[in-house]
């Protein structure tokens, strides 16, 4: 992976501190081109890597790459789903066995319904399968080496106790699109026990790491000591902390940890990027 | 170990199925749900031990304290078998569809002296409790205007029929989601006492309210607007903000940040007259494990807590969402 991965939340008004600046963010995104702007000038400091969850705005973005082959021949989209909000609100809408029908392919569903028989665990995998397929379907054509589950849904599992769905995921991906598989979460270590106990080796995670410990579960103490002391390949997200740390001290404190492989963030000016990518350097510069 | 049992495994159930199944403190003894498909992945994914039969469940699995999640026109029976059982409620928002069911019940527990908590997580968010705990230091000077608001994308097209669109099952907009920053209102400043005139609009549901707006007055006689709509798609999910008007300052908080103006500080410290803005970052506790947000985490915590008798159960009881329900028949009695 990259040193440093683009982020989409800017994009689709997902800003953790501030309803104002999530609608200003609406506002100046309501045209795909502009985000297309954006991620143009993010590739042109050097990011290469775009981490983005499954909207439905997101395959008008396939399209625009998959049309202009030449241009985009380096760039790679880390897919990260489901989009959450899509479900959660089929959910409200038609219930749990509703929300499948609907976004299940196929008739498969259908069909077991109308068995009225039991539901086999590989049946759970099989519609797990049906979701990522029907997910991956707007990048195809397009270079995706990891492919990642959203935190809701992991962490949601990860509660749940249900390890072999996060486990299946893991191994549908590497076997039907010959990517990695990568696993966001708010519960970092206790996911990396799951993972390893699940014969997942050094697993590809991304969490919040930040100076203040915010949304770092548990602590930030474990954190600092999973990085050190085990083995995974290391994202750190939400490094600004939701915007409350200085951002120089925040990528100061980020790339002053061991393990991290990469450090993901978002931004919506080509100024805030520079910056950005500006401190990674200047702090991996030192470390080095 | 708190032996915990879930009742309704939905959509809330199953995000506080999947918080009690990570709490250290916590042994789930057993999931109810009417689903077989829902209750089939539970038992072979999750090794819970899953029935369909509620009072069975009781007897056989003997959990110390239950979460109920199901549709609300079901918490009055449901609840009053748990407290006659001696268990532990923690139920979903709203409490209860009439003010005299919700009295019962207030007294039941209150006599079976069992831990009683209704799911009003916004009471866990920090900025909410910053605002409370300003608003009760008195720096705000006199109270004099509150407005309350919710909006977000729940009904954004006709024809969505659900038990959140049936107003006997406790659906629409005033049940499921005015019922939040009421229970706010109630809690920061002072229980609802009477109601001057509501609106109630249907936008695109057929036998439900869409959008809520009313003129509350408080029992301490300050009056306020209530505007909450569940049919705004310009929101991505939903917003609550709270604006409160004092002679000597004014809040405005939502779930993320908090805005306050202040005439003079007095000896409150952390802040400085004029504009102050903070942020959830910086008044959120952490907690153990994250679903959603730190608070769905927190209030659950807080009960276990309160049943392992470590916390006192005064958040959320069923007195305080008894006002809210009490507000709420109020408010459809000014609409009519």
């Amino acid at each position: 992976m990259e040193r440093i991965l683009f982020g989409d939340n800017q994009f689709f008004a997902v800003n953790h501190i501030s309803d104002e600046k999530s609608r200003a963010q609406s506002i100046k995104f309501k045209d795909d081109s502009a985000i297309i702007k954006t991620l143009d000038e993010a590739r042109s400091l050097g990011i290469n890597t775009f981490m983005c969850t499954t909207h439905d705005r997101i395959a008008n973005i396939c399209d625009i790459i998959r049309n202009d082959p030449q241009k985009y021949k380096d760039f790679k989209i880390y897919p990260c789903m489901p989009y959450a909000h899509k479900y959660a609100n089929a959910v409200t809408e038609l219930g749990i066995a509703g929300t499948l029908k609907q976004y299940v392919p196929g008739n498969f569903i259908g069909s077991m319904f109308k068995g009225g028989m039991a539901y086999l665990s590989k049946d759970f995998i099989s519609i797990m399968e049906l979701l990522i397929d029907a997910e991956m379907k707007m990048f195809k054509g397009i270079n995706t080496p990891v492919v990642f589950l959203q935190n809701v849904i992991t962490d949601l599992f990860l509660g749940l106790r249900a390890y072999d769905i996060l486990i299946g995921f893991h191994d549908y991906v590497k076997k039907k699109y010959n990517a990695e598989a990568g696993f966001i979460t708010m519960n970092m270590p206790k996911l990396l026990d799951v993972l390893e106990k699940g014969g997942v080796e050094n697993p590809i995670i991304c969490s919040s790491i930040n100076k203040v410990g915010f949304r770092m579960s548990g602590g930030i103490e474990i954190y600092e000591e999973t990085l050190r002391t085990r083995k995974l390949r290391a994202i750190a997200m939400q490094v600004l902390g939701g915007g409350a740390i200085h951002p120089k001290e925040a990528i100061e404190y980020v790339c002053g940890l061991p393990n991290i492989e990469s450090i993901l963030f978002g931004a919506s000016s080509k100024a805030n990027i520079q910056n950005t990518v500006d401190n990674i350097h200047l702090f991996d510069g030192v470390k080095a | 170990m708190i032996k915990v049992a879930l009742i309704g495994a939905g959509k809330m159930g199953l995000s506080h199925l999947s918080i009690l199944g990570a709490h250290p403190n916590v042994e789930v003894v057993g999931v109810c749900d009417t689903s077989k498909m829902v209750n089939d992945f539970l038992t072979k994914h999750g090794g819970f031990n899953c029935f369909t039969d509620y009072k069975k469940m009781i007897r056989e699995a003997k959990p110390e304290a239950v979460v109920v999640a199901v549709p609300t026109k079901f918490h009055y029976p449901i609840i009053k078998d748990l407290l006659e059982s001696n268990v532990h409620v923690f139920a979903e928002k709203p409490f209860c569809l009439t003010s005299v069911q919700g009295e019962e019940l207030v007294k039941l527990a209150q006599k079976q002296g069992v831990v009683n908590q209704i799911g009003y997580h916004n009471k866990f968010i920090g900025t909410f409790s910053e605002v409370k705990k300003l608003v009760k230091s008195g720096v705000l000077g006199k109270i004099h205007h509150f407005v309350g608001e919710s909006y977000g994308p729940v009904v954004i097209k006709a024809k969505q029929e659900t038990w959140r669109s049936d107003p006997s099952e406790g659906g629409g907009c005033l049940l499921d989601y005015a019922s939040h920053v009421i229970d706010l209102i109630n809690d920061i400043l002072s229980p609802v006492s009477s109601v001057e005139g509501s609106v109630l609009d249907s936008i695109y549901s057929n036998n439900v309210e869409d959008a809520v707006y009313s003129l509350l007055k408080l029992s301490d006689g300050v009056k306020g607007v209530l505007s909450v709509n569940w049919s705004d798609e310009t929101y991505r999910k939903m917003s609550t903000t709270v604006t409160i008007i004092g002679t000597q300052g004014k809040i405005v908080s939502d779930a993320n940040e908090l805005k306050v103006f202040l005439k003079d500080t007095g000896s409150l410290t952390g802040y400085s007259t004029g504009w102050n803005v903070k942020y959830i970052t910086d008044l959120t506790d952490q907690v153990d494990f994250y679903l959603r947000g730190e608070e769905y985490s927190a209030q659950l915590d807080y009960f276990v807590k309160a049943v392992a008798k470590t916390v006192p159960n005064t958040i959320n009881t069923f007195q305080s969402a008894w006002y809210t329900d009490k507000a709420i028949e109020l408010i459809k009695q000014s609409a009519k």
